[in-house]
């Protein structure tokens, strides 16, 4: 009892200090903008005058809304197709297990580990040859492709455990297989599509090297990569810097308070399948 | 009965169908870049100019060059920093607060420890660039415990830049390591934990008979996911260092990066592409097939 005693305690301890070491780098960027815009602030410092209307300045400097609105556009590329593109394919391989479906799943497969850096080359030389460099499509195109492989993987898991039965007799009952996949299988899958959805979402969001590599105007990036172009304007100007960082991880910060649970329970289930 | 059988059959093909979609994106923007940057490797190519054949000319660069190589060789040292520090933190970690995985408190850090997971890299190499600054908040807490004669610009000093750059991968992965292994403890039969306690066992025995070999996919997952992520590093590098000072801490995503598009050496560019693309899966590979369950 002691023993358990004393453990609770050590955790309870480790736990507050995890925290603190998670939670001290954004608090250093906050008080680090409060300060006046142009200062070199020592570390952690609470300012004599706090300046809030740096977030005000950097909000424009950034060009925030225009950048908000770039971002939730590439999302809206992205997340929808891979879905339905993704739900149906997991359909066939983990349901309606095709022929050959041990050699595509293995194709698919192929791609989960694979460096983005390692295709960014031919790509830019692929979309240049499209006419879509420098367009969101440039982003939004590629992505999907490249987040196919975690996608077919997790939907196919989902399919898999699907019982036999539950088609079975919806076929007895005269439905085709493309009535079946969406009357029946669909709305079964919704908790597999959630949890993929944001999981595109996030790694949509933060995509950096596709967002620097094909697209010159940030205005037209993600936020991510339009983050990492406001670093090299305004990187001398710390305070600034730091307002503008917060600003920018601001949505993410808050959809991920908003659904916590799901996003958590997503990310290490997502590890552990990929 | 024969005609559900054929219909059966005919459906199956037709489920081909629905793969075609997804296998179209794959192919399109997946394996053709792949097989290009394969093709791009053999030749010589300024990215505008005639492409000439080189052959091999481009790999033996790679493994000849010391700076080509070094940036190989950073990717592998940062492999010390981004999984076996959070891999093994992780550890320590979970098998510590494992009892007290319930209660409100844990709930409250799971969310909080699991904040740089959800952050763009980018936003990570920002602020763990002013944090590790000459004036940056790390310096003055050295400062504040008396270690003032080892302070500096912990990214911009030829001997620390690397590291450094390990110690905010290291931040960013910790979190996702703790949960996940301590995810993979709850799943651990009480029952077990009971009987060890019985036999008389401490907590080390405990953890080194029951916890560590309980965990074995968990581990397979963490290790391979964060050595991917060193081997592959892009995003914090590029923001916090460039690769600099000098080439002390270069990777080779950024060297790809720099030599396809600001060299203009799209040939040796694909060649060190390859040579990533081989390395990446020639870890994750044996990780994931020595530690997979062996019924699955």
């Amino acid at each position: 009892m002691k023993i358990a005693r004393r453990e609770a305690w050590t955790g309870r301890v480790l736990l507050l200090v995890l925290m603190a070491a998670t939670l001290m780098p954004f608090l250093s960027l906050l008080v680090t903008a409060l300060h006046p815009s142009g200062s070199y602030p020592l570390g952690l410092e609470w300012p004599d005058d706090p300046q809030w209307g740096n977030f005000a300045t950097a909000f424009t400097a950034a060009r925030m809304t225009e950048l908000l609105k770039s971002s939730v556009l590439i999302v809206l590329g992205v997340v929808p197709i891979s879905l339905v593109v993704a739900t149906m394919a997991g359909f066939a391989i983990g349901h309606l297990r095709i022929p050959g479906r041990r050699f595509v799943f293995l194709a698919f497969a192929l791609g989960l580990t694979l460096p983005f850096e390692g295709i960014i080359t031919p790509l830019y030389y692929l979309v240049r040859d499209m006419g879509v460099l420098n367009t969101r499509w440039a982003i939004i195109l590629p992505l999907i492709g490249l987040f196919m492989p975690f996608s077919v993987f997790w939907m196919r898991a989902h399919f898999v455990n699907m019982p036999e039965e539950l088609s079975e007799s919806a076929r007895i009952d005269g439905a085709g297989t493309w009535q079946l996949f969406w009357r029946v299988h669909v709305p079964l899958a919704a908790p597999a599509t959630s949890s993929l959805a944001i999981l595109l979402f996030l790694w949509t969001w933060n995509q950096f090297l596709l967002a620097i590599v094909l697209v010159d105007d940030p205005l037209q990036r993600t936020m991510s990569g339009a983050l990492g172009a406001f670093q090299g304007q305004w990187g001398t100007d710390i305070p600034l810097l730091c307002a503008g960082s917060l600003l920018i991880l601001t949505p993410t910060l808050t959809v991920f308070l908003i659904f916590q649970r799901r996003f958590v329970t997503a990310l290490l289930q997502g590890s552990l399948k990929g | 009965m024969k005609a559900a059988v054929k219909r059966r059959n005919e459906s199956r093909w037709a489920g081909w169908l629905f793969v075609l979609p997804a296998a179209a994106f794959y192919v399109m923007f997946v394996i053709q870049p792949l097989v290009m940057t394969v093709q791009y490797s053999l030749y010589k190519w300024d990215g505008i100019g005639v492409a000439t054949w080189t052959g091999v000319a481009n790999y033996l660069r790679v493994f000849t060059d010391p700076d080509l190589f070094a940036a190989i060789l950073n990717a592998v040292k940062l492999i010390v920093f981004f999984s076996a520090v959070p891999v093994v933190l992780g550890l320590a970690i979970a098998a510590t607060i494992r009892r007290i995985a319930a209660t409100r408190l844990a709930l409250v850090a799971r969310t909080v420890i699991f904040l740089p997971q959800v952050i763009p890299l980018v936003a990570a190499g920002i602020t763990w660039s002013w944090l590790l600054s000459s004036t940056g908040l790390v310096n003055q807490l050295l400062t504040a415990i008396g270690l003032e004669k080892i302070t500096r610009a912990w990214l911009g000093d030829f001997s620390t830049a690397l590291p450094a750059v390990g110690v905010i991968g290291a931040w960013v992965l910790l979190g996702l390591c703790t949960l996940l292994l301590l995810a993979g403890m709850s799943k651990i039969d009480p029952a077990l934990y009971e009987a060890a306690r019985l036999d008389g066992a401490g907590a080390f025995r405990e953890f080194f008979s029951i916890t560590l070999p309980s965990l074995r996919q968990e581990i397979g997952v963490c290790v391979t996911v964060t050595v991917v992520a060193a081997l592959a590093s892009f995003d914090i590098v590029y923001i916090s260092t460039q690769g600099g000072p000098g080439n002390a801490s270069m990777v080779p995503g950024l060297e790809i990066y720099y030599l396809a598009f600001s060299e203009r050496q799209v040939g040796l560019a694909s060649a060190l592409a390859v040579i990533l693309t081989v390395l990446v899966i020639a870890c994750a590979l044996p990780i994931q097939w020595l530690t997979r369950d062996r019924e699955s």
